[in-house]
Formats: structure tokens, C-alpha cells, sequence
């Protein structure tokens, strides 16, 4: 061919210029992860520095201090927080599941995705509009912000989320030991609760924990549903505080110690979320669970 | 045989026990099966309810709104609940502007993250990173929010809006004005970081997904990595890229805590970065539980019915590009 | 050329040889002292039994092993008198004079002329839209596709039958004018009827490039082969002309294989 004889120098002039321009572009690509990690080491860092000063005792067991006063401390906020997330659990964990065995069982129907479908894009929700959905609802309802609120809005957050999750652990259980199970005689409805939901419980409990880990850090749909309560509060009916809330009270507040305190709770938060994700990921072990 | 779930607890004759008892009479079982498959439609039909109701809910509220303000309340820029005069456009404005903003701060660096860890991280290198990077995904939007206030607020302003508003100001729009920190700028950065770890997460599944024949094939005709990269593994991965892109959009417009400690919370439309800006999202988070009177709550239910629509429009996007790629792969 | 040695009593050139070469993926061996002279312009067969070492060779030819983490290599291989692991050796240059048919053919999803002008493209070989229109045109010919897709270079290239893409992914390669061409199984994925197109073109091609096919097929290593080397267990066990090695084979593993009795 015409080429071949001529320009290998030349050719390795041009070369030695693109290798040069492929190392400067992949060195780049390593630019950007440091540029995309600083912010997370830069968050944990202050969380630490600024929000382990503050941690003590009472910052757990004391009531919030009257404002303009320093001390106090978030107990109504732990303890709403997890009313809060316990009960989003009860009311939105089963209907979940189930929401998701069926996306597993039908899984090719019509129903099944639209469904998927819906799931999906309510998974883009903005959790304020929930938040609003949930007022214009329950609060309406009930003349009055409150824990079941709070919880109800934390849970439609929940739903689709646990949905999906289930529906692609049950894919996760080899067809095998459905296949093997009907062929015993099972009925669809044994195979399903005796062998594959068993199978498939800690990759289902996974999706459960990473959930309870995200909506504990929500803080936009309480914010017209659980309203939040300066004193421990237990009660279905009744405003409810939460950590999250707290913090943006605390945050945008002009007072340098409650600053501290949130940044305190905070670091309590990230560890709460942490230690949740944490156990979704390592605690879990199972031979059906996505990696 | 024992099934590989079974083993690890359960001794054998339990096993068997188990299945004893598990094993049904048959006329039973048609009925229950046929029960059983009502009960699970019945859930599955759940979400598409919850969805559907949600949609009334805030429509009915958002009702009175629509009717009296009509097309106007897209188009006007008034925002004044003391005489009952709403305009949304200063929201739609800060809402899309700080999202794109956001998105275009996000994609270049979350790609690059992608291409490294794909492409050129050492095996030991690779897992740490990703695994860090997703969990920027897991922090509490309030938690960005504090940061921002605190520390990249005060840096952006220092390090970024003074100097360029001295230098630039006068001249270019996009830095005029006093450097509040406070501003659209620092919206769409925080807004970058929170969606950065989604669009990531995304590439990277996308790019680990082209085939390696793909990337041979180009290396063996003398291409170099960056060429194989960016002219072919990009190309291939690259309406995944867009689906992943599409879902960190959907969730730039809809974050509410960590911009609405940031942006400055100013109904106003300025063509500069250091101006403050609002969303609509910060707009619900502000003023839902002070709204007097109907038509003020009517007026915010508005708003919200907006912010679910055009989130629910990106959403839907993302999923039939996300879905259109899956199909491809099979 | 440089340094052309004869081999054997043809006066053939070497194009291509190895020299006690040792291959390792981690601390598994994959090559152990390979010595085989690879003649210009002839077809070279590559047999054995799967894991044998033959693909690891040929990819070691044009440094596509690089990629994988952890390898390493003793000895050498020489091209042209010219080590290709020397450290100035440019892997993109040698990449351009050694090219690769793979055992799938991989086109890119893009159009057939974009998929041919990929390497000239990324390489400048051709100045200008006509001078690349020619050269595509050229490739395709050489090929033997292009009397079939002449009239729809603008079409995607996934829309090709597989004997078609794995002829375009030749003419791709093709495009780069190489001196060495390196086929990994290309025609394990094929048809018979397609199979031997790929073999007629591969005849056609000697004439011009030197060939080493990689093949688990003995047949078609019998058909277009000029010389075949057995590898067993990662070494080479036997090489010479096609004929002789397998109408008497000198080594008994080397029987064992072309008869059948194990593989």
C-alpha cells in the first residue's frame, strides 16, 4: 500500500505526541477523583473536629436548652428519630415486600411493569413534596402535625425503595430451587414464603437496612409532617422531634453553640447512617445477595 | 441433594421435616394459590395507588391556584404573599438554572471518576474509591447543608466570587455584584457534589460494561488508551452515561435541605452566579408551614405540583434511556 | 528488512521469531522457553489443546498481554531483528505494523467506512477525504467485502452477517498496512460457509503479509497453513512444514493431538 514504505518517523513523531496527550488525559481522569473525594474527607473532618467537642453525656440524655442559653442537649430529637424510622418500617416493610414478591413473581407481565415502572419514578420523588402530599393528607386529617404524619411520609419514601430492592434479590435466588420446589408440589404460594423468600431474607433485610439508613436522614418531608417538639414526645398524635430537623434549626440559627451542637448531632447522624449501611454491607451474609 | 441456601444452618432431617410439612394437600392449594395471587396484585397495585393519589392530593389543594392565576403564575415574577400576588417564575428559574449549573459541574468530574477507576486505578486502588465516592450518596442532605454554611460557603467566597467579582464585575454579568457567599454559585456546587456519586455510580457500571473485544479492537488497530477510551468505551457507554446524568438531574431539582441553607433564598432572576437565587424546593422548605390563607397555600401547593411534574417528566426519561440500554445489552 | 536470516533451505526470510521466550499471568506460566521462527509471507498455524499457550503467544506478539495486571516475560521476541519488548519500542507503532483478527469478530458500532478508517484515522496515515475513501476502498477489496458492501458503507456495521463482520474487522485491520497479521480463531464463530471465505481470503493474503493463526480446528490449520507449530502445556513441542507435521510427525505428544487421542 502507499503508506507502508514512508513516514514511519514521522509516524513516530505523532505518536510519541499522542501517547503524550493519552497520559496527560488519564492523569486528569485521576485529578478528578481527588477533586471528587476532597469534599467527602473535607465533610468528615469537620464532623469529627467540630462535632466530637460537643458530644458528652447530656448532649444524649438532656432536653435542648431555652434559647440564647448554652448546654442542653437532643434527647427528644434521638428519641423521634427513632419513633420515626421504627415506625416508617412497620407501616411501609411489609407492603414493600409484598409490593416486591409480586414484582418478582409476575415478572414479565403487563401489571408488574407499570409497576416497576411507577416504582422507579417514585423513587425520584422530591422527598419535600412527599412531605407536602403527607400534610395535605394526614395533618389535614388529623388537624395537626404529628409522629404518624412524620412516620406516614418517611414510609411512602420507604416503599418503592424496599420494592425494587426485594424484587431484585428474589432474582438473585437461582430459578433452580424455585423450579425444584414446584416440582415437589409445592403451591406457588409455599414456594414463595418456604423456600424463596427464606433464601433471599438477608439480601431483602440488606435493602431494608439501606433504606432505614437514607430516611433517617431525611429532614424535608418531616418538615410539615413531624414539625418537630422541643420535648420528648411519644405519642401518635402529637409533633415529634428529629435529628435532622434539629440540625437545620440549629444550623441556621444564630447561636455559636447550638452551631456546635449540630455539627455534634450531625456526627451522630452520619454514624447512625454509617452504621447502618455498614451492617447492610458487611454484617449480612448471604450466598443470594447482590455484591 | 441439599440446595447450597439450605446447608449452612439447617442439619438434613430437619430439612426434610421442614419439607413435610410444607408439602400441601392439592385441592388446597389451588384455592390458596389463587388467593395468594390476588393478595401479591393486590400490593403490586399499591404504588401505582399511592402515586395516583398523590397526584390528587396535591392537585386538588393546588387547585384554587391554578385557577386563579392561570398561565400567569409560570410567567410572572412577583412574589408577594402580604398582597396575595404569586409568580413562580423566579423559583422555576432557580430551580433549573442551579440543577443545570450543577449538572455541568458533575458530569465532566463524575465521568473522569469513572474513566479512572475503570480504566487506569490499580486493582487496590479501584474498590476504596468507589466505595468512597458512594458514600458521598449516603450523607444526609441536612448534613451538606451544615458543611456548605460553614466551610465551603465562606471558601467559595474568599477563594472564588471576591476575586472574580473584583477582577470581572463591572465587565462580565455572571460575576457582578456584592460576594454574598450566599448565592446561586454555591447552590450549584453543593447541588454537584450531592449528585456526583448517582452519575458515577452510573458511568462506571457503563463503561465496566463495554465489552473487551470493544476496547481490543481499538488498541490492536494503535489507538492509545486515551484514544480507546474516549473514541470508543465513551461512545459505547455513552446513552448510559446520559440515562445516569438524567436521574443526578432529577435529583438536583427536587434536593430541598442542603440548597436551601446556601443559595440565599432571594426571589429574584440575576443573571449573575454570586446573586441569590431560589428554588422551588426552597421556596416549600421556607414558607409551607407560614402560609396564611388559601390562595398563599394554594399558590405554594402550585408550586409543588410543578416540581413533581417536571421531576416526575426527568425521571421517566432517565428510566426509558436507562431501560432502552438494558434492552441493548440483552 | 534488517537482519533477514534464512531458514531452512527455501531461503526464507524470518519475519518474526522467538527466542527462548517465557510467559507468566501471576505466578502461572502460561509460556515456558518457546524457540519458533515465524517465515515472511506465509501462513503459520498455531495448534494445540485449549490453555496450550497459543493465544498467549500470539497476544504477546503485539503487547496485548500488557493490559492484563501482573504479567511478566523472560526472553524475547524479535521482529524485524528488532525486540518488540526493547524499551523504546512504541506499543501504538507496533500495534500499527502487527495487526489482530479476534476470535469474535468485534466491529465497532459504527459504520462500515468508520470502522475501516478507525486506524488510519487515529494513526494519520492518509491525508484528506478521498485519499482515505481509496484507502477504505482498498482494504475492503483486499477483504473481499467490498463487492458486497459498496453500496452501504454508511450503514452500521452490526447489520453485517458474522461472516461479513469478521472479513470487515480484516479489513479494518488491514487498513493500518501491517506487516504482520495476527489471527486469534477467526473463524470459530462462523459458518462453513463462511469459514471458507475467511480461508480462501487468508490464501490470497500470504501473498503480501505474514500470517500466524491461532486455529482449534486441525483441518483448517491442514488447509491454509504453510507451517504449523504444536504447543502442549505451554511449550512448543514441534514445528515445521504444514505436510510433514501432519503426515509424520516427529514428536509422539504431536501425533497423540492431529489423531485425535487427546485434546
Amino acid at each position: 500500500m502507499s503508506v507502508r514504505a514512508g513516514g514511519m518517523a514521522h509516524a513516530g513523531r505523532y505518536a510519541r505526541r499522542r501517547r503524550l496527550l493519552s497520559s496527560f488525559m488519564l492523569a486528569l481522569t485521576g485529578v478528578a477523583s481527588v477533586i471528587v473525594l476532597v469534599p467527602l474527607l473535607l465533610i468528615f473532618y469537620y464532623l469529627i473536629s467540630a462535632g466530637a467537642g460537643a458530644l458528652n453525656l447530656d448532649f444524649f440524655i438532656r432536653l435542648p436548652a431555652p434559647v440564647g442559653e448554652t448546654g442542653g442537649g437532643m434527647a427528644n430529637a434521638f428519641l423521634g428519630t427513632v419513633l420515626l424510622v421504627a415506625l416508617a418500617g412497620a407501616i411501609g416493610v411489609p407492603g414493600a415486600i409484598a409490593a416486591g414478591v409480586f414484582l418478582a413473581e409476575e415478572r414479565h407481565s403487563r401489571l408488574a411493569r407499570l409497576v416497576r415502572f411507577v416504582a422507579d419514578v417514585m423513587n425520584g420523588i422530591p422527598s419535600v413534596v412527599v412531605g407536602i402530599f403527607v400534610w395535605a393528607w394526614i395533618v389535614v386529617w388529623m388537624g395537626r402535625f404529628s409522629l404518624l404524619a412524620g412516620s406516614v411520609a418517611l414510609a411512602v419514601i420507604l416503599i418503592p425503595m424496599v420494592a425494587r430492592t426485594t424484587e431484585e434479590m428474589i432474582h438473585l435466588v437461582p430459578r433452580e430451587l424455585r423450579e425444584g420446589a414446584r416440582a415437589l408440589g409445592f403451591t406457588r404460594w409455599r414456594t414463595t414464603f418456604g423456600i424463596i423468600l427464606p433464601a433471599a431474607r438477608a439480601g431483602i433485610l440488606t435493602g431494608v437496612l439501606v433504606a432505614l439508613a437514607r430516611i433517617a436522614g431525611e429532614t424535608a418531608a418531616l418538615l410539615f409532617t413531624a414539625f418537630g417538639n422541643p420535648f420528648l414526645e411519644w405519642r401518635l398524635n402529637e409533633p415529634v422531634a428529629s435529628l435532622p430537623l434539629l440540625i437545620y434549626q440549629y444550623a441556621i440559627s444564630p447561636y455559636d453553640d447550638w452551631h456546635r451542637q449540630a455539627w455534634a448531632a450531625s456526627l451522630v447522624l452520619i454514624g447512625f447512617v454509617l452504621v447502618l449501611s455498614l451492617a447492610a454491607r458487611f454484617a449480612v451474609k448471604s450466598p443470594y445477595r447482590g455484591g | 441433594m441439599p440446595t447450597r441456601t439450605e446447608a449452612p444452618r439447617r442439619p438434613p432431617p430437619a430439612m426434610a421435616g421442614r419439607l413435610a410439612r410444607l408439602l400441601p394437600s392439592r385441592s388446597r392449594g389451588n384455592l390458596a394459590d389463587q388467593l395468594f395471587g390476588i393478595l401479591l396484585k393486590a400490593f403490586g397495585l399499591l404504588l401505582p395507588a399511592l402515586f395516583v393519589f398523590i397526584v390528587l392530593r396535591i392537585g386538588r389543594e393546588a387547585w384554587l391556584a391554578v385557577g386563579t392565576f392561570g398561565w400567569g403564575f409560570l410567567l410572572s415574577s412577583d412574589w408577594n404573599p402580604v398582597l396575595e400576588e404569586f409568580g413562580a417564575l423566579p423559583f422555576v428559574f432557580g430551580t433549573i438554572v442551579s440543577s443545570f449549573l450543577a449538572l455541568g459541574l458533575a458530569v465532566p468530574l463524575s465521568v473522569g471518576v469513572a474513566i479512572f477507576l475503570t480504566e487506569l486505578a490499580p486493582r487496590w486502588l479501584a474498590p476504596p474509591i468507589a466505595y468512597a465516592t458512594e458514600l458521598l450518596a449516603a450523607i444526609p442532605s441536612v448534613v451538606y447543608g451544615l458543611w456548605a454554611i460553614f466551610v465551603m460557603v465562606p471558601f467559595l467566597r474568599s477563594a472564588v466570587q471576591e476575586p472574580l467579582s473584583e477582577r470581572f464585575g463591572d465587565a462580565v454579568p455572571l460575576f457582578e455584584g456584592p460576594a454574598y457567599g450566599f448565592s446561586m454559585l454555591s447552590g450549584a456546587v453543593i447541588l454537584s457534589i450531592m449528585i456526583i456519586p448517582f452519575i458515577s455510580a452510573v458511568a462506571r457500571e457503563v463503561l465496566d460494561a463495554v465489552p473487551r473485544a470493544q476496547r481490543e479492537a481499538a488498541l490492536a488497530l494503535g489507538a492509545t488508551r486515551w484514544e480507546m477510551t474516549w473514541q470508543v468505551a465513551l461512545p459505547y457507554a455513552l446513552p448510559g452515561i446520559i440515562g445516569g446524568a438524567i436521574l443526578g438531574l432529577g435529583r438536583a431539582l427536587g434536593e430541598t435541605m442542603a440548597i436551601t441553607m446556601v443559595i440565599g433564598n432571594g426571589p429574584e432572576i440575576s443573571a449573575s452566579l454570586f446573586a441569590p437565587g431560589y428554588t422551588m424546593a426552597s421556596v416549600l422548605a421556607n414558607e409551607f408551614t407560614e402560609a396564611t390563607g388559601e390562595i398563599y397555600l394554594s399558590a405554594l401547593m402550585e408550586i409543588a405540583l410543578i416540581l413533581f411534574g417536571i421531576t416526575i417528566v426527568v425521571n421517566i426519561l432517565a428510566q426509558l434511556l436507562v431501560w432502552r440500554v438494558g434492552r441493548r445489552g440483552e | 528488512m534488517q537482519d533477514p536470516r534464512p531458514a531452512g533451505a527455501a531461503g526464507e526470510v524470518i519475519q518474526l521469531e522467538a527466542r527462548d521466550f517465557s510467559f507468566w499471568y501471576g505466578t502461572t506460566q502460561a509460556l515456558e522457553g518457546v524457540n519458533l521462527a515465524v517465515p515472511k509471507r506465509k501462513v503459520t498455524a498455531l495448534i494445540g489443546p485449549s490453555g496450550c499457550g497459543k493465544s498467549t503467544f500470539l497476544r504477546s506478539v503485539n503487547r496485548m498481554n500488557d493490559l492484563i495486571p501482573n504479567v511478566r516475560h523472560e526472553g524475547d521476541l524479535v521482529l524485524d531483528g528488532e525486540s518488540v519488548y526493547r524499551p523504546e519500542q512504541d506499543v501504538v507503532l507496533l500495534r500499527r505494523r502487527v495487526g489482530m483478527v479476534f476470535q469474535k469478530s468485534n466491529p465497532f458500532p459504527k459504520s462500515i467506512f468508520d470502522n475501516v478508517a478507525y486506524g488510519p484515522r487515529v494513526n494519520r496515515l492518509v491525508n484528506g477525504r478521498a485519499a482515505l475513501e481509496a484507502l477504505v476502498e482498498e482494504s475492503l477489496r483486499r477483504a473481499a467485502l467490498w463487492d458486497e458492501v459498496r453500496d452501504q458503507l454508511g450503514e452500521n456495521a452490526l447489520g453485517l452477517s458474522g461472516g461479513q463482520q469478521q472479513r470487515l474487522c480484516i479489513a479494518r485491520a488491514l487498513a493500518v498496512s501491517p506487516e504482520v497479521l495476527l489471527m486469534d480463531e477467526p473463524a470459530s464463530a462462523l459458518d462453513p460457509i463462511a469459514t471458507q471465505k475467511i480461508e480462501e481470503l487468508i490464501h490470497e493474503l500470504k501473498s503480501e503479509y505474514t500470517i500466524v493463526i491461532v486455529t482449534p480446528n486441525m483441518q483448517q490449520a491442514a488447509r491454509v497453513s504453510d507451517r504449523t507449530a504444536f504447543f502442549y502445556l505451554g511449550r512448543l513441542v514441534e514445528v515445521g512444514n504444514t505436510e510433514e507435521i501432519f503426515t509424520a510427525p516427529r514428536e509422539e505428544q504431536t501425533e497423540a493431538y492431529i489423531t485425535g487421542r487427546f485434546g
